[in-house]
């Protein structure tokens, strides 16, 4: 009876006993969904295209890693992979950390699907708190995990209240959050969740991405937000207008460490700081491994590799 | 004498709770700068009467209808969800009786009373906070509390706030509801005092919802006497308090404790 080819347009009972001799783990519908669950979850993906920036809630399901370890990045990358999909998964700009590592396996034993660290080579690219440094294409699609969808929360706590801020446009709340950063720090001092309003509308939290990162979100890949434990999913379509918040006299700006990579020597990507021994000696490395590789493999080299050599 | 239109007008305006009467055919008109108290006893639906003219609440009957600065008379309980929100943060403020339900206490005193600025569009910062302290200073609070939160602040502190808070974008219409509730009567007095400079120097209308005759004395032009959600006399508040013809706004006006 079975084929050997994957069907994945069939009911789940039927999928079950046509997909088990796929690639992946047989006992596995392709990419761990069902598909009726993937078919509400893409309908819950291209409503939030439509509507950039406004949160479409979904019933978001359980999956085998607990909230907070992306469950709704997870989801949405279930719903949009198909099997020739190549994957990237990064957990604040690393691809060998264990939140990467472990979604990234996921996905190869229940999709099946290739995967690679190569920036340019992948086609879906799951990301926890980072933007990749290469600018992304339009073959491309981001998927962030996102823990706290809503940027009105930690200011308004009802969730009926927010809802009704969003659809009256009644954003002057978000401003008195950034008042108080100026008033009680001298400057904006929210450097990462920055909020952003979209297309002149919706104000969006862009996931906890540092604010070096704001600048690239009106991007030409498609970006999908999935918030498992909120169960919200939210999106930008390829080029939308994306403009940070911010006060006449206190203009956004996006901020780095001022330092080159010790690694690769790069000035122009967003940094991790490491303490490297007990006496407060430090480091700093671009956050994006695969972005610091590729330049290393490319020649380039930094302070702190110059004195290893 | 020149022709002056009312600001607001309130026609036939009723609330029900199922088969309980909360307000019931409420008609009067409100000219601009005057002051409007209704008196009567705890659950005679004074404050319902005001939820519902303040649009905080869906009356069943009824119009209120208010003099645009744009498009001059436009009846609110119609007017669409936001026309009503931004009328409720440019031309209309609210005074709760308790400072917190009309503060965010984990919001500096500054922020509190720069959020209405930056909801109609205000983006300088030093201009917003500017504004702020020259409010905080009519308010009687000290500049160098312009950074601390509400709930460091006093009772009567507070309930201050929130009168700087309501009335930094210039209103033209104040609701208040019980505004010295539960203050001592030193920081009442100096409160009402307050109060009754802004509304003279501003020109503001206002309607006060209180069961303090006293407060009524000092601030309100007229005066209208509810009792089960009806209202049973108005006028002018010297000629209610001195000589009420109504039966239960005698009885009000003798129950007043002479010290």
């Amino acid at each position: 009876m079975p084929t050997g080819r994957l069907r994945n347009d069939l009911p789940l009972v039927f999928a079950y006993f046509w997909n088990n001799e796929g690639a992946g783990m047989s006992e596995y519908n392709f990419a761990y969904l069902d598909e009726q669950t993937k078919r509400m979850i893409r309908r819950a993906i291209l409503k939030g295209l439509a509507i950039p920036g406004y949160q479409v809630p979904f019933a978001s399901r359980e999956m085998p890693m607990p909230y907070g370890w992306g469950t709704g990045g997870v989801q949405v990358s279930a719903a949009v992979m198909t099997q020739a999909d190549v994957l990237k998964v990064i957990d604040q700009g690393a691809d060998d950390t264990t939140n990467a590592v472990s979604i990234r396996r996921f996905f190869e034993r229940t999709a099946g699907v290739a995967t690679t660290e190569a920036t340019e080579a992948a086609t879906v690219i799951q990301t926890r708190h980072r933007i990749p440094e290469v600018p992304l294409s339009e073959d491309q699609i981001l998927v962030y995990q996102v823990p706290i969808p809503e940027p009105l929360r930690f200011l308004e706590p009802s969730e009926v209240e927010t809802r009704k801020m969003h659809a009256l446009e009644d954003y002057g709340l978000m401003h008195v959050k950034l008042y108080e950063d100026i008033s009680a720090h001298g400057a904006i001092a929210t450097s990462y969740a920055y909020p952003v309003q979209v297309e002149g509308r919706y104000v969006m939290d862009p996931s906890p991405i540092p604010k070096f990162d704001n600048p690239k979100l009106g991007m030409a890949a498609i970006q999908l937000f999935g918030a498992g434990r909120e169960q919200r999913i939210y999106a930008l379509p390829p080029y939308t207008q994306v403009v940070s918040l911010d006060f006449e006299d206190h203009p956004f700006e996006p901020s780095k460490a001022d330092h080159p990579c010790g690694l690769c020597g790069a000035t122009d990507s967003y940094l991790d700081e490491l303490i490297v021994d007990d006496a407060g000696g430090r480091m700093f490395m671009c956050s994006d491994t695969d972005y610091c590789q590729a330049r290393r493999a490319a020649g380039h080299v930094g302070a702190l590799a110059e004195d290893a050599a | 004498m020149t022709h002056v239109d009312p600001l607001l007008q309130v026609a036939g305006l009723s609330k029900f709770y199922g088969a309980r009467v909360g307000c019931a055919d409420v008609s009067f008109d409100l000219y601009p700068g005057e002051v409007m108290g209704i008196v009567g006893e705890s659950g005679s639906g004074k404050s319902t009467l005001l939820n519902c003219m303040a649009g905080h609440m869906p009356s069943d009957t009824g119009r209120v209808m208010f003099d645009t600065r744009a498009e001059g008379l436009r009846d609110t309980v119609t007017m669409s969800e936001p026309e009503r929100r931004m009328l409720g943060r440019t031309d209309w403020a609210f005074v709760h009786q308790h400072a917190r339900d009309g503060l965010r206490m984990n919001v500096s005193a500054g922020g509190n009373v720069g959020e209405r600025l930056m909801a109609v569009g205000a983006r300088h910062y030093g201009g917003i906070r500017s504004t702020a302290i020259d409010w905080l200073g009519r308010v009687e609070i000290a500049e160098d509390r312009v950074d601390d939160r509400p709930r460091q602040f006093s009772g009567g502190m507070q309930q201050r706030l929130q009168i700087a808070r309501n009335l930094v974008t210039g209103p033209r219409l104040v609701f208040m509801d019980e505004p010295t509730g539960g203050l001592d009567v030193s920081v009442q007095a100096r409160l009402l005092d307050l109060l009754r400079g802004l509304v003279r120097e501003m020109g503001l209308s206002a309607i006060i919802v209180t069961h303090d005759l006293a407060v009524v004395r000092l601030l309100a032009d007229r005066l209208m006497v509810m009792k089960d959600g009806h209202v049973v006399e108005t006028g002018l508040t010297d000629q209610v308090l001195d000589d009420p013809q109504h039966a239960y706004s005698q009885l009000l006006v003798s129950s007043v404790l002479q010290v």
